[in-house]
């Protein structure tokens, strides 16, 4: 299978813990999930520890479409991470 | 049914409720409702200097028109406006408008109140407080109320 490579982009706190707006990430095979990558993730550093350190309290956006934490990202270009919303 | 097609905005600049109005009753005779909901920076405790909106461009968007194509299916509207402003945004100036226009009223409250429910839940905003004594703000959070008010929508059809 060949490797996958995402846009992650973050909001709010999320991306001000993480320290930046976007990145490409090259998936490692075993992330299938979206709380595998959310593992994933935390263990890239000491921001994403911190912005990743309650995975439940994360919004997950697939394509710019809601999902929850056991989507799989096979197929995805774009997944957002954000917290919950305080829009309106 | 299919539905009208809902107007949806995302922008900086504010709008103007009364041509929001006016672009779903002019030249029609069948509009008898018209509701509006306005959304407000509000400062309870007189220390707010400006929220920043944060959105997520092009999701923004997209997830409104999902969220108002639903309200446009659920009830026999004829128009539905939302208009959500991102960027600094103090206290006293609009936030969101949405405006829904039907034939009788309780389609068009019903459809403004469902629209507005979901956004605040499931469209891609965040509040970020700045304070008038220039310490950093805090993030607005999420409040459980508003996830309660979407659940009473979730009803067999």
């Amino acid at each position: 299978m060949s490797e996958q490579t995402v846009r992650l982009i973050y909001f709010a706190w999320v991306r001000e813990r993480i320290g930046r707006s976007e990145e490409e990430v090259t998936l490692p095979p075993q992330v299938k999930s979206v709380r595998e990558l959310l593992a994933w993730l935390r263990d890239r550093g000491e921001g994403y520890g911190n912005a990743l350190k309650y995975p439940d309290a994360i919004r997950v956006a697939i394509n710019q479409e809601h999902v929850d934490h056991r989507e799989l990202v096979a197929g995805a270009r774009e997944i957002a991470l954000f917290p919950p919303m305080t829009g309106g | 049914m299919a539905g009208c097609e809902p107007t949806v905005r995302i922008q900086r600049e504010d709008f103007d409720t009364a041509a929001e109005i006016a672009r779903l009753t002019r030249g029609r005779s069948d509009v008898g409702a018209v509701v509006t909901f306005s959304g407000l920076c509000r400062d309870e405790a007189g220390t707010l200097a400006a929220l920043e909106l944060e959105h997520y461009p092009g999701m923004a968007e997209a997830e409104i028109v999902r969220i108002a194509r639903e309200a446009a299916q659920r009830w026999p509207v004829s128009g539905l406006t939302a208009i959500h402003r991102f960027g600094r945004i103090e206290p006293g100036a609009n936030i969101v408008l949405v405006v829904a226009a039907s034939a009788h009223r309780q389609a068009a409250f019903e459809a403004a109140s469902f629209l507005m429910d979901y956004l605040k839940t499931r469209a891609p905003f965040w509040k970020k407080e700045h304070r008038r004594d220039g310490q950093s703000g805090d993030w607005v959070e999420a409040k459980d109320a508003d996830e309660a008010a979407v659940s009473r929508w979730r009803v067999s059809p």
